[in-house]
């Protein structure tokens, strides 16, 4: 019996402990965001969060994520009440076919909120991991830029960062 | 919003939807010609049906492949028919309920079935307002459409679902339609949001891959290690009683398994694969001489343009060859399918470019009769052409057959997809042309050699990777080469330039060393990599600015317009060259009658490694009139990157007996580093002009730009695609 | 009294010695010359020159990173602190546009700069010492055709006195050894060919060779393993902890592929290394995988037995039932890592290699192993490669330490590795991370 804090709430699943948490996430906990690309740590189509810390869920067997804060695109918002990242992605149409588009947005995620005013050069160091075969990738820097800069309006005037 | 995909919704197609007879198309009939594919399904109701509640359901035939096409279907019904977008429901290809509107590839969707769904859509408002004039006894001038019902000058209304009545649209449609005026559009030529993003970003269920219908099982294939591989022995015993197993399949050298839960199907992929012992044979080409062998296979002449010409006495004449090596799909997630078969009856979700041809092969696969196959189309992710889907559909229809009664679910692995989906084509292409003394081209003699670009299954299980396993297996057609304009190699073989005599033929190689078909715009990318590469190697020696070159040799006034619009928003007269950096220019219309593209880059080379980097890109496209001018963005930005991500580091790899391209480590493609500074498109919208094929103008011409461009950087012409960093570096030597 | 003055006496002498030593050996300023332009110097030299520069991996230190090709700055750990290389094009003022060939041979080989200043020997010109003229000659030749790009040096940062650079009048008299290579005729050509690349301009020496003299003494000769910018080095001597030992064919394929079917994928510092090498001249590398062969010694009949074990164990694509407290790392794994460490024949190469033939899991120290699963493996740019993903954000510390305790169990040779969950810690902790 494994227990997974998905988005903040908890599941128990009988489930083969070394399922990645990639097939649980789809099948047993039916969200259907983060995708299969390649089961192998090259593309990122399976990126979620885990702790903070962008992941490759095709890689993360489930027995690993005991007691560990897992976030999936569901958790930022849907399609009613999309977060500001997400929002960027849509005024930006940051996609084509889309199907890289989740993974991208939890790689994103995780980097703002580790650092909410990235570079251009962070952005895409920070991106690197995740591919977008239709090419996608300018639209991708300017909608996360942009979420950055939204993020920054919203905040409160707080201690400026060192200029 | 996106709806769920129960299967009971998906069945049952909702509302008021008679199906079989409106979707006989009426071929051959003697009638002035229908516009789009209304000559084929030329009855109303065959793409729209409202609802006596009102509700409207547009059907196309063709195929969401991520480039918009919902979106830019919906808004030209949607402004025809005066709705909200929201109010439209579009149904696609689906054998049992939409037209057959044959593939949805070479960007004739928008020709096709967007022409054909505008003139219904207009025709069926003209109607709901002739049949609400008689409801109000006014006159029809004086009624107009809005918001689904149909609203006189003192207010009343006649609700789209009343006026409807029985059988409205069941009519023929007429050759010509009144459209909405452009002054009162809202939709069309405006950048309409992508209705299905906000679903893409949210996590929605949007792919065939995330479709889960109820008591769903998981399948897998154990595919050959390579082509010629023959399975000599398999130790079923070792994966029949691993956790979840319900069937193993073993047919000749086609081998799948069936389990409960996705990983345990994964699991017993694993084990089958390791249980399993293949004989191979060394049945590839020798990668060292795959040019030599090119060269050497029987081939076709397939005339193109003119009679041999001969360069004119005296004249200079310029010579050059061209190379491309196989180059793959790659779509990000691999192909997928889901099969039930329950009551002697099939049903396959897929996300195959066309459900109809698919159909027709699937029905030779297994037997069944075709009226008791169904189809339908589930996007997937962008596929850019004929890829692993058909295959996986394939194996859906199987695994679904050997489990009557549940649904089987068919994932590809990466490595399935990478070594078993048809690639596009290796190609040579030589071209000889001649200058005059006032720098003008005056004779043109080309030819490519190339490989077929069409095996597509066009209703024959030969084409399913499939049928090569089983232990009757049904042997691969031999391809035939589509004519022009379709084309396959020869697609944009002659330039569009003004030259008084011109040669080419297109030598169509029949045998397929490795699996080919069509990848995004066939064999135009790798032809108008030739012409405009020659180009500047013409303008060079006629002492020429590429530019200038170019806009001598162009009679056609909206070619003119994109090189001028290109070139000035590239500031190319005033480019200043920095060490390490050069421009290149290009320009194509996309198979001679879609879209006109031109594009300017800047790159920079770096002579240590060979490493060639993109540092901006600006094209101009005129698409004719826009439907959806970021939609067209879109594809043009990313059909740009697409095709430098193909031309700087993308070639299949093998050696004599296995494909080595796998997975993303051994077929490295463009990520998030090396994409360019900056990606401008800038959109000439033609507004009184039919709509043009816009999804594969970018990839010549930015292959082309590239290599004008690291020639002006690095002094180097390159010649062989890809330009890789080895290449550039052992062109410039030390 | 008597003793005193004598002791006063000699340390007088000593003292006096010491500055005239030091004074003696401050060096000449050579003379700038024009930077010669790059046309004066043949194809064919400059492609030599190249080639070998390839073998000594040159671009590495001397390329920051994001930075132009040879224009130095890349910041250097030495035990001493950081040292930044120094632009080797040959822009006149940042670079060495101004420096002769005589320049350039003095700073190979004594590790003295046109001016006279003193380097340090982070630039391994202990190594570079045995470099013959005529190679020499090529290299100059390809390093004043390089592009020339001016830049800003960056300071070196190193702890007083360490920073003195004439101290190392004194590192010099110690350690440097200024006699030519001498090849050894009772081995073949290509050995010595090979022995002249590695004790040279291959520097293999500065990471898999032990420090001596508390770390800041002149590295051994004999490549006993070392360490190298937080990595270990393994022996490549009869010492190697490769589970199958290598010959010279494998380690060519090595070299040159940055991948080995009996050994795996290149990692950490080796990477650029192996890029290079795919550069340099065919032959060359095939003697420096003959002389490392070589080096290894004649293979003990144990070594072997070792071999057959770990070859026996790599043929299986079956998970080792873990002993009780070794579930968790068995469970990892089987759902992380099986699927390509044991992936077997039905995968095209370069592949994931079953773990019972890596040497980062049979060395006595884990920090290797720890490493790979912390970064990686990536290849450079869009090139082809093998290819591992980072498992720093999947893992806590101590899930690595269960799962690397499972694999030295069952795939590794040697006691259990210990305190792993703190070491891995640690080596998170070294890089900044979380």
């Amino acid at each position: 019996m494994i227990t997974l804090s998905v988005n903040g709430i908890s599941h128990r699943l009988e489930i083969d402990p070394a399922t990645p948490l990639l097939y649980a996430l789809r099948g047993e906990l039916r969200l259907s965001g983060a995708k299969f690309g390649c089961g192998l740590g090259q593309c990122g189509a399976c990126t979620v969060i885990v702790e903070g810390e962008p992941v490759f869920s095709c890689l993360l067997p489930v027995a690993a994520l005991q007691g560990r804060a897992i976030r999936t695109i569901e958790g930022l918002g849907n399609a009613d009440r999309p977060s500001p990242l997400q929002q960027a992605f849509i005024a930006e149409q940051a996609a084509q076919c889309g199907y890289c588009s989740a993974g991208m947005i939890l790689r994103a995620q995780a980097l703002l909120d580790r650092n909410p005013a990235p570079s251009e050069a962070e952005i895409r160091n920070a991106m690197e991991p995740n591919l977008c075969r239709c090419g996608t990738y300018l639209r991708i820097l300017r909608a996360i830029g942009r979420a950055a800069a939204a993020l920054q309006k919203a905040r409160p005037a707080a201690t400026p960062e060192a200029g | 919003m996106p709806r769920s995909l129960s299967r009971r919704s998906v069945l049952a197609g909702g509302g008021a939807l008679v199906v079989s007879f409106a979707l006989s198309p009426t071929r051959g009939a003697a009638q002035p010609q229908l516009p789009g594919d209304l000559a084929e399904y030329p009855l109303l109701d065959a793409w729209i049906r409202i609802g006596g509640d009102g509700k409207i359901t547009v059907f196309t035939g063709k195929a969401e492949l991520g480039q918009g096409l919902k979106t830019a279907l919906t808004q030209l019904a949607a402004e025809e028919l005066v709705v909200a977008p929201a109010a439209i429901l579009l149904v696609t290809a689906d054998t049992a309920l939409t037209p057959d509107e044959g593939y949805t590839a070479g960007s004739r969707s928008m020709q096709d079935s967007g022409t054909a769904i505008r003139n219904a859509a207009a025709q069926a408002r003209a109607l709901l307002i002739a049949a609400a004039a008689a409801l109000l006894q006014v006159p029809a001038a004086q009624l107009r459409a809005k918001d689904g019902a149909v609203v006189a000058a003192d207010g009343r209304r006649v609700g789209y679902g009343e006026a409807v009545g029985n059988q409205l649209l069941h009519e023929r449609a007429k050759p010509d339609s009144v459209f909405v005026d452009g002054k009162s559009r809202r939709l069309i030529g405006k950048p309409v949001p992508r209705l299905d993003i906000p679903g893409k970003v949210s996590g929605g269920a949007a792919f065939v891959q995330d479709l889960r219908l109820p008591n769903m099982a998981h399948g897998r294939v154990v595919l050959p290690p390579s082509y010629a591989a023959r399975l000599r022995q398999v130790d079923i015993a070792a994966v029949e009683h691993l956790p979840g197993v319900l069937k193993l399949v073993r047919d000749g050298n086609y081998l799948a398994v069936i389990a409960e839960g996705e990983y345990q199907a994964v699991a017993a992929m694993r084990a089958l694969a390791a249980a399993a012992q293949w004989d191979e044979t060394p049945d590839l080409p020798d990668p060292a001489t795959l040019f030599a062998t090119l060269a050497a296979l029987p081939a076709h002449a397939v005339p193109v343009q003119g009679e041999a010409v001969a360069m004119p006495p005296g004249a200079r004449v310029v010579a050059a060859r061209y190379r491309r090596d196989y180059q793959m799909h790659g779509a990000i997630g691999p192909s997928c399918a889901v099969g039930l078969y329950e009551d002697s009856a099939l049903s396959v979700w897929t996300h195959s470019q066309g459900v109809y041809p698919l159909r027709g092969a699937l029905a030779e696969l297994t037997g069944l009769a075709p009226a008791k196959l169904r189809v339908i189309h589930a996007e997937g992710a962008g596929c850019y052409g004929h890829n692993g889907a058909d295959d996986a559909a394939a194996d859906a229809a199987l695994l679904a057959m050997a489990l009557p009664g549940r649904p089987v679910r068919v994932q590809w692995m990466r490595e399935q997809e990478h070594t078993w989906e048809p690639y596009g084509s290796a190609m040579q292409t030589d071209l000889r042309a001649a200058l005059d003394r006032s720098q003008r081209i005056v004779a043109w003699d080309s030819g490519v050699r190339s490989m077929s670009h069409t095996t597509r299954p066009g209703g024959k299980a030969g084409n399913l990777v499939a049928a090569w396993h089983r232990a009757r297996p049904v042997a691969q057609p031999v391809p035939e080469p589509p004519p022009l304009p379709e084309g396959g190699g020869d697609r944009n073989a002659v330039p569009l330039y003004t030259i008084p005599a011109v040669h080419v033929g297109y030598d169509f190689v029949p045998a397929m060393p490795l699996r080919v078909s069509a990848l995004r715009s066939l064999g135009a990318y790798m032809n108008i990599f030739s012409i405009e590469s020659f180009m500047d190697e013409l303008a060079r020696e006629a002492g020429a600015d590429p530019v200038d070159f170019r806009l001598r040799h162009l009679d056609d006034r909206r070619a003119s317009a994109v090189v001028r619009e290109a070139a000035d928003r590239f500031g190319w007269a005033a480019f200043s060259r920095r060490p390490g950096r050069g421009r290149g220019f290009a320009f194509a219309r996309d198979n001679n009658l879609a879209a006109y593209l031109a594009i300017a880059v800047e790159v920079s080379v770096d002579r240590e490694s060979g490493r060639v980097h993109l540092v901006r890109a600006i094209a101009a496209v005129d698409s004719g009139e826009a439907i959806n001018p970021d939609g067209i963005k879109n594809q043009i930005e990313g059909g740009i990157l697409q095709s430098a991500s193909w031309t700087l580091y993308e070639s299949v790899r093998f050696d004599r007996t296995r494909i080595l391209s796998r997975d993303w480590s051994s077929y490295p493609i463009m990520r998030f580093s090396a994409a360019p500074d900056s990606l401008e498109v800038y959109l000439i919208d033609q507004p009184d002009r039919p709509f043009l094929g816009t999804g594969e103008a970018a990839q010549g011409p930015t292959a082309a730009a590239i290599a004008n461009a690291v020639a002006d950087a690095a002094g180097v012409r390159m010649r062989d695609l890809p330009l890789t960093a080895e290449r550039v570096k052992a062109a410039i030597g030390e | 009294m008597r003793i005193r003055r004598i002791a006063l006496a000699a340390a007088v002498l000593l003292c006096v010695g010491a500055i005239g030593f030091v004074v003696a050996s401050q060096q000449r300023l050579i003379p700038k010359i024009e930077p010669p332009p790059s046309a004066t110097f043949p194809r064919a030299l400059v492609a030599q020159g190249a080639k070998l520069a390839a073998v000594g991996n040159c671009a590495a230190c001397h390329t920051a990173p994001g930075g132009a090709d040879y224009a130095g700055n890349r910041p250097i750990a030495t035990p001493s602190g950081t040292v930044y290389s120094t632009n080797i094009t040959p822009a006149p003022g940042s670079g060495i546009g101004h420096w002769s060939e005589a320049a350039f041979r003095r700073a190979m080989r004594q590790g003295i700069a046109r001016e006279g200043r003193h380097l340090y020997p982070a630039f391994p010109y202990d190594h570079y010492a045995r470099l013959s003229d005529g190679d020499l000659h090529a290299l100059y030749a390809f390093i004043m055709t390089r592009p020339p790009v001016e830049t800003y040096q960056q300071a070196n940062d190193l702890a007083f006195p360490l920073g003195q650079r004439w101290l190392l009048a004194f590192w010099n008299l110690l350690f440097l050894d200024e006699a030519p290579f001498r090849p050894e005729p009772q081995h073949s050509a290509q050995w010595n060919r090979g022995s002249y690349l590695v004790s040279g301009l291959g520097h293999c020496g500065d990471c898999h060779a032990p420090r001596t003299l508390l770390g800041v003494g002149r590295r051994s000769a004999t490549l006993a393993g070392g360490t190298g910018e937080g990595w270990r080095a393994p022996a490549l001597n009869a010492a190697s902890p490769a589970p199958v030992p290598w010959d010279a064919a494998h380690l060519y394929h090595y070299l040159r592929d940055g991948w080995d079917i009996e050994h795996g994928a290149a990692a950490g510092p080796m990477q650029p290394i192996v890029d290079d090498l795919g550069h340099a001249d065919a032959a060359d590398v095939r003697a420096i995988a003959a002389y490392l062969a070589a080096a290894q010694g004649r293979i003990s009949p144990s070594r072997r037995q070792r071999a057959a074990a770990a070859e026996a164990r790599a043929a299986t694509a079956k998970l080792p039932r873990p002993a009780p407290g070794e579930e968790l790392g068995a469970t990892l794994f089987a759902g992380a890592c099986a699927a390509c460490h044991t992936g077997g024949p039905a995968m095209v190469p370069p592949r994931g290699i079953s773990l019972a033939l890596s040497t980062a899991i049979n060395e006595a120290d884990p920090r290797d192993a720890i490493l790979i699963v912390l970064d990686g493996i990536r290849p450079q740019g869009e090139q082809a490669g093998p290819w591992m993903p980072s498992f720093a954000g999947a893992f806590t510390d101590a899930q690595i330490a269960g799962l690397l305790g499972y694999i030295r169990a069952h795939y590794g040779s040697g006691p259990a590795w210990r305190n792993l969950a703190t070491y891995v810690h640690d080596i998170r902790d070294n890089k900044g991370r979380s």
